[in-house]
């Protein structure tokens, strides 16, 4: 085990032996939690709800706590939890690539934008919550800007950096060929751009799905966030573990997809890692 | 305008290109003083040089001697504060002038400045569709033509740049550069990076492109025996305040190769030129003891 | 042209100005007079759209109100302090074992292969989980509030730290370890000559997002299950319907996430001499 080999790329390992090693951990995890809520005399553990009672209870065609993948209202709490997501981090990246750009580009904008933000930023998106509900009409409203909110720094602080670590070169080189304001940014700034503000949107696609886990708990009707703190509630305990599991697999897809959509436009980048190895 | 650029680049005992039209600069009386949060620093002091339409000058001095200072208020990067500087005999920069960089002095960076996100031949048609006047077909053709000359590089033109070696991503960039028919050519230490035997046959190659093109050249280099090799002239620069220490008349015979280098008449102009240049070095690096104590 | 052109450091001032730094940060030529204005409007607009009763602020106090409510009702008062104790007491622990915790398991993935192979996809199928997620069943399972609040704080951070080390440690070039051990160094001396200097960065990085994730943890954990605190604070503001104090509570956490955060940099800066001049 204390073996300071790292794992190196190049080192014998057999895809095979890895599998091998993926499931019995992940088999050993289940195994694990059945047996110490189960079998463990230890209260604590006992309350839990065991893998079974999850697994029986999510693929049940007639669930015990009206959840279940074969249930309407499952879907329709993923539906709703997407949405808001969605409609966060498109809000996010709409406002916050742009004013990233031109706060990384135009110093002038970076001068009036950069204290605001340094002022707000610092107020975690969750203690939003309460004037959220205050400031919007209804929950929905409320519950979607504070996502947003997390969404948003991500994004423009990313973009920033990235505008900011384009090399001054460039910009000369493109000014060497005539190039106006409007084609740097088009031809310099954003592509060049490109990559960090992926890196930012994969993390505000994250942190979205954070807050809106949280934002669900303290105030909505629907959503997984809602589920979760519903079950806790109604003493559903098994629930839980599905809105838990849900959440986590849907965050992850969109991750997912948003890399996905980053390779696919940066083509140059993906190839120049490539290169180096 | 020289239509028929660097036609014969691939044949290296071509005759030297007749003299240009254009491509006359006149630097005179430069000072450039920077002045962030109070500090006063004197880049450039008085600064003169002409370089004569076709020539190939080169400008040594050790680091923070201001020839980078030079190189951008010639490309329009960077404003002076006295003084002026003519190409064509027209004002290109004065007191006051907003820099204003062009296709008519393209430079060559040290990092290398090619677009990674575009293809080689994108970056090599950008300063041809910033201009307008040809066509994205018509652009691409003169592109592929352009890198077919410079050593057969058509067949990279939808590489990106991460995917070529150093020396490639130079000639590209020089390409790039060319192919807006400059009326000078500005290098900023384009091979400092690279290994001997790269460094060689880079040289070789824009000695070629020089032959046949015969644009004016200002080379900047802290290397002396590059800017012997390539160069019509080298100018030693004193350490800051830059100013000229050494002016140097390279006459030896073109097409030049390494060869040359064990010639007398080059060793000559080495060892008038060596003595300056350690000279400033030794002014420089006492100056960065000071500084750092 | 863009200012980036007229306006870049080069040859001269990149190669030692004889002072390396201004005399004084306040001179009058570098105030940023933007910053100011951007914030001063903001706290205007506020104020405006307050007194004109606009839409959705109708519920809002405006700064005055706040700053009012805060001196007389708050500013000296034992139990307003007390929630600050009692916050950072949270955001401390979870953040603190965190670190305890998540520093050598980070460590262990990178360098033992067994380790890795079994464990690793586990770890990535709760990464997704949004920590907050983890309230009902941390309630459950925990016999005080307090140690469930600090155990989902400690979740909140413990994945960022843990895969931070972890790309760390991957980082580190084979060829260095070859070395030392071709040297005949030991394991162990490898391990605090080469792994830890070269995970110090990681390190730092993940004590700096472990901070603002720990602390928008507990902020949000204390709305939903907490009868104490400065998220309670703010919460409570927003059910007594008074809104002031919902914005006291903001600002205070605002505060106090800034100071947290500037003890972390601290700490960095110590950790690390060699990266701050």
């Amino acid at each position: 085990m204390t073996d300071t080999n790292l794992p190196a790329p190049h080192a014998a390992n057999l895809p095979i032996e890895k599998y091998v090693l993926a499931v019995t951990g992940l088999v050993g995890f289940v195994v694990l939690w059945y047996a110490s809520v189960k079998w463990l005399p230890i209260d604590a553990f006992n309350r839990l709800p065991d893998p079974l009672a999850v697994i029986v209870e999510w693929t049940s065609p007639d669930p015990d706590y009206g959840i279940s993948i074969f249930t309407a209202d499952y879907y329709t709490h993923i539906f709703y939890s997407t949405y808001r997501a969605l409609s966060a981090f498109v809000l996010a990246v709409v406002l916050g690539v742009p004013l990233g750009i031109f706060m990384g580009w135009k110093k002038s904008v970076h001068n009036y934008a950069y204290s605001l933000l340094g002022l707000l930023r610092p107020v975690p998106p969750l203690a939003w919550v309460p004037i959220a509900i205050l400031l919007f009409p209804g929950v929905e409203l409320a519950v979607i800007f504070v996502t947003f909110l997390v969404a948003f720094f991500a994004t423009t602080m990313n973009t920033l950096v990235g505008v900011k670590a384009i090399p001054e070169d460039y910009f000369r080189a493109a000014a060497c060929f005539g190039a106006s304001d409007r084609d740097i940014l088009r031809d310099i700034v954003i592509p060049g751009a490109m990559p960090s503000i992926f890196t930012g949107l994969q993390i505000a696609m994250g942190a979205a799905w954070f807050s809106l886990a949280a934002g669900e708990m303290i105030a909505a009707q629907y959503g997984l966030g809602f589920i979760i703190w519903e079950a806790y509630n109604l003493i559903q305990y098994p629930t839980i573990v599905i809105g838990m599991a849900t959440l986590g697999l849907v965050g992850y897809v969109s991750s997912m997809l948003v890399r996905w959509v980053g390779k696919r436009l940066m083509v140059w980048h993906e190839q120049k890692l490539g290169m180096a190895g | 305008m020289t239509k028929a650029s660097i036609t014969n680049v691939k044949t290296p005992s071509s005759a030297l290109a007749d003299r240009p039209a254009s491509g006359k600069v006149s630097v005179r009386n430069v000072t450039k003083i920077y002045d962030p949060e109070g500090v006063h620093v004197v880049a450039l002091d008085g600064f003169s040089m002409d370089i004569e339409a076709g020539d190939f000058v080169a400008i040594v001095g050790p680091s923070g001697c201001g020839k980078s200072t030079l190189m951008n208020i010639l490309a329009g990067f960077d404003t002076l504060t006295t003084g002026e500087v003519y190409l064509d005999d027209q004002l290109l920069a004065g007191p006051g002038t907003k820099p204003l960089p062009g296709s008519d002095r393209v430079v060559v960076f040290q990092q290398g400045a090619l677009f990674p996100w575009m293809t080689v031949l994108e970056n090599v048609t950008y300063g041809l569709m910033k201009k307008g006047v040809l066509k994205r077909a018509e652009a691409n053709e003169k592109g592929i033509e352009f890198l077919e000359r410079s050593g057969n590089l058509g067949r990279i033109a939808n590489s990106y740049p991460a995917q070529l070696s150093s020396g490639m991503q130079r000639r590209v960039e020089i390409v790039r550069a060319l192919i807006n028919d400059p009326k000078i050519l500005l290098l900023d230490e384009p091979f400092r990076a690279m290994d001997t035997v790269n460094k060689n046959r880079m040289h070789q190659h824009l000695l070629r492109i020089y032959q046949a093109t015969r644009k004016t050249i200002m080379f900047i280099t802290h290397d002396l025996e590059e800017a012997l090799f390539l160069a019509d002239r080298v100018i030693v620069m004193t350490t800051r305040p830059g100013t000229m220490k050494m002016d140097i008349a390279i006459d030896l015979p073109r097409p030049r190769d390494h060869a040359m280098m064990a010639s007398e008449a080059y060793l000559a102009l080495k060892q008038q030129a060596v003595f300056a240049v350690r000279e400033e070095a030794k002014r420089a690096f006492d100056r960065g003891e000071r500084e750092m104590a | 042209m863009s200012d980036e052109i007229s306006t870049t450091a080069n040859d001269a001032s990149a190669n030692a100005p004889v002072k390396r730094r201004a005399k004084s940060r306040w001179n009058i030529s570098s105030w940023n007079w933007r910053g100011f204005v951007s914030i001063a409007c903001f706290f205007l607009a506020w104020q405006g759209a307050v007194s004109l009763e606009l839409p959705g602020f109708t519920k809002i106090p405006g700064p005055s109100e706040v700053v009012h409510t805060f001196v007389n009702d708050y500013l000296f008062t034992q139990s307003y302090w007390n929630s600050w104790l009692v916050s950072f007491e949270r955001v401390f622990w979870g953040f603190a074992l965190a670190q305890i915790i998540g520093i050598p398991f980070g460590l262990f993935l990178g360098t033992s292969k067994l380790f890795n192979n079994l464990v690793f996809p586990v770890f990535e199928m709760m990464r997704p989980i949004p920590p907050l997620a983890w309230v009902p069943l941390s309630i459950l399972f925990w016999p005080t509030t307090e140690s469930s609040i600090i155990f989902i704080t400690f979740i909140g951070a413990f994945f960022i730290i843990t895969i931070n080390i972890y790309d760390g440690v991957r980082s580190i070039k084979q060829e260095h370890i070859w070395l030392a051990r071709s040297l005949g160094a030991s394991r162990i001396r490898i391990f605090r000559r080469i792994m830890i200097p070269a995970v110090l960065p990681a390190i730092a990085v993940g004590m700096t997002l472990g901070i603002a994730v720990t602390w928008n943890v507990v902020i949000a954990a204390e709305m939903i299950a907490s009868d104490s605190g400065l998220g309670r604070l703010t919460w409570e503001g927003y059910v007594s319907s008074t809104p002031p104090v919902v914005i006291v509570g903001m600002i205070s956490i605002g505060i106090a996430g800034y100071l947290s955060t500037m003890i972390v940099d601290i700490i960095e800066r110590r950790m690390m001499p060699w990266k701050y001049k």
